[in-house]
């Protein structure tokens, strides 16, 4: 199974590797969105104050570009069929692709990181090692729910609006912990609230990353 | 206290919420040391009601239990919902009237806090709706059962009807009690946020043309979507919140018994009209589930 799993990430890397445009276009859209915040704040000393909650916003909506395409290369050359004519167990197709997506996402937001502290002028009064384990746990929380949603939505009628619709709502939680825990570690944290936020974000990451995989049998047997 | 003149400059948002604290006839403002002292608009409330709201509730379960049996529902001229819609009907007329005129004014919001006999069953039912949603789904994933995917669409669809009704009571209720519309309360922001979680499960029933795919994902977008039931019902637990904790408990109730039956007279009215709309609905997806299946292959003649 892990074998599996980890043949599958690595068929998903070589397929994004290939493809080194789609990556760098889902990391400018993230870009873009961050400028946009920026252009639209009115009063630029509020700007440190935002700057947790913007960067997640662009990795949000950059997502949606990121999951939505993940399943179109398949689905455009009638690839599903063959992949789900492998001998693979389907939870292992699915956890090979939401690695890849996190990863995919992880890599987006490093590189998102320096651009926002600086555009924001947010200071890093906090640990910034707490940001690496608030990234990696944030990214995998849009990523478990997403690539099962990625897969519902891309063989749907109006993809573009739908997962957007069906994962925002249930991402929520998520976005929450993970933008209040970047703020703190921008702005300092003496109340010590990081800790909450990261379990937070790591039960969110518990139960969806285990429900979607029993889900995605279900789903790739339709 | 003489009834204010009203300015005809007002606007419609600062005419209702003074109507809502000062615009009904004779409610005197008595203000007792308990949550009420047991006056209405009308005068003093003598009635104890809560064996009404028993013997309605009886009524009700009797009908439902009775409805159960195929001998009553073909005893029946009509299909077996419509007597639960129309007395449904007449209980929110006979229930506004009452939390509206009759029943004791709460202590310290006055009048406004009447809205809370259509606003607290609005919550409670649309609860009741989403967790269906959630059990028909589940049901259908283990059983792949067509009655199932029915009953989760209208489960859905009328718990998003009474979600959209109860976000927008509550937004009545706020104004004049908060001083805002709305606020991001974790519980006002988890309700919004459940309601539209089952939104985008309809939204997804409307595109996808396929019955099995249609009913599989949907029942996995229900299931997701389900989560924030419990989420929603223990927020004002949880965090800090705004909004009250829950008043009715299995371990007592804090509201005063004289209001309190006017909250079940309301609540009953709005379970047996959700019944209603629930049988409706799931009828109608059952036909047009019928509708969707291929024709049957013709019998072989020799």
């Amino acid at each position: 199974m892990l074998r599996q799993t980890l043949h599958m990430l690595g068929k998903e890397m070589l397929t994004e590797w290939r493809q080194r445009a789609r990556i760098s276009g889902v990391f400018w859209f993230a870009f873009a969105i961050v400028l946009m915040v920026a252009f639209a704040t009115p009063n630029s000393a509020v700007l440190p104050q935002v700057a947790g909650g913007t960067l997640w916003l662009g990795l949000l909506l950059a997502s949606t570009r990121s999951l939505d395409q993940s399943y179109a290369v398949e689905l455009e050359h009638g690839a599903m069929e063959g992949l789900m004519l492998w001998p693979v167990d389907p939870i292992a197709i699915y956890y090979g692709k939401a690695l890849a997506n996190t990863l995919v996402l992880v890599l987006v937001a490093f590189a998102l990181l320096p651009l926002v502290i600086a555009i924001f002028d947010a200071p890093v009064v906090g640990n910034p090692l707490n940001l690496i384990v608030i990234v990696l746990l944030g990214c995998m929380a849009l990523a478990a729910p997403g690539t099962l949603y990625g897969l519902i939505t891309s063989q749907a009628r109006g993809s573009s609006v739908l997962l957007p619709l069906l994962l925002f709502p249930l991402v929520v939680p998520a976005v929450l912990a993970a933008a209040n825990a970047t703020t703190k570690v921008f702005e300092g944290d003496p109340m010590e609230q990081v800790p909450s936020w990261l379990a937070l974000l790591t039960a969110f990451d518990i139960i969806f990353w285990s429900l979607s995989g029993i889900a995605y049998g279900k789903l790739l047997e339709d | 206290m003489p009834r204010p003149v009203r300015s005809p400059a007002l606007s419609v948002e600062f005419d209702l919420v003074r109507r809502l604290q000062i615009g009904w006839p004779a409610s005197g403002v008595r203000r007792g040391c308990r949550p009420c002292d047991g006056y209405g608009p009308l005068g003093r409330c003598s009635i104890d009601g809560s064996q009404i709201t028993n013997i309605v509730a009886l009524l009700g379960l009797g009908f439902l239990l009775a409805s159960a049996a195929p001998q009553f529902r073909r005893a029946l001229p009509f299909a077996w919902e419509h007597p639960l819609g129309l007395a449904g009907l007449v209980l929110l007329v006979v229930g506004n009237w009452l939390g509206l005129y009759y029943a004791p004014q709460e202590r310290f919001m006055g009048d406004v806090g009447r809205i809370l006999y259509v606003h607290v069953p609005a919550a409670w039912l649309t609860m009741v709706c989403f967790t269906l949603a959630f059990l028909f789904a589940l049901g259908f994933m283990f059983t792949n059962r067509r009655g199932l995917d029915s009953a989760m669409e209208a489960a859905s669809e009328v718990g998003v009807m009474e979600g959209a009704l109860l976000l927008l009571l509550g937004a009545i209720f706020a104004r004049p009690t908060w001083g805002v519309w709305w606020s991001w309360d974790p519980r006002l922001t988890s309700s919004a946020v459940m309601m539209l979680s089952f939104v985008g499960v309809l939204l997804l029933r409307g595109v996808v043309q396929d019955f099995d795919r249609r009913a599989t994902w949907s029942s996995i977008a229900a299931i997701f979507a389900g989560v924030n039931v419990p989420v929603t019902y223990y927020s004002v637990k949880w965090w800090r919140s705004m909004h009250q904790v829950q008043s009715e408990t299995v371990a007592g109730s804090t509201i005063d018994d004289g209001m309190r039956w006017v909250l079940y007279f309301n609540t009953y009215a709005f379970l047996f009209l959700t019944v209603w709309f629930l049988a409706r609905r799931w009828r109608i997806a059952e036909t047009r589930a019928q509708a969707a299946m291929p024709e049957p292959l013709p019998q072989a003649t020799t």
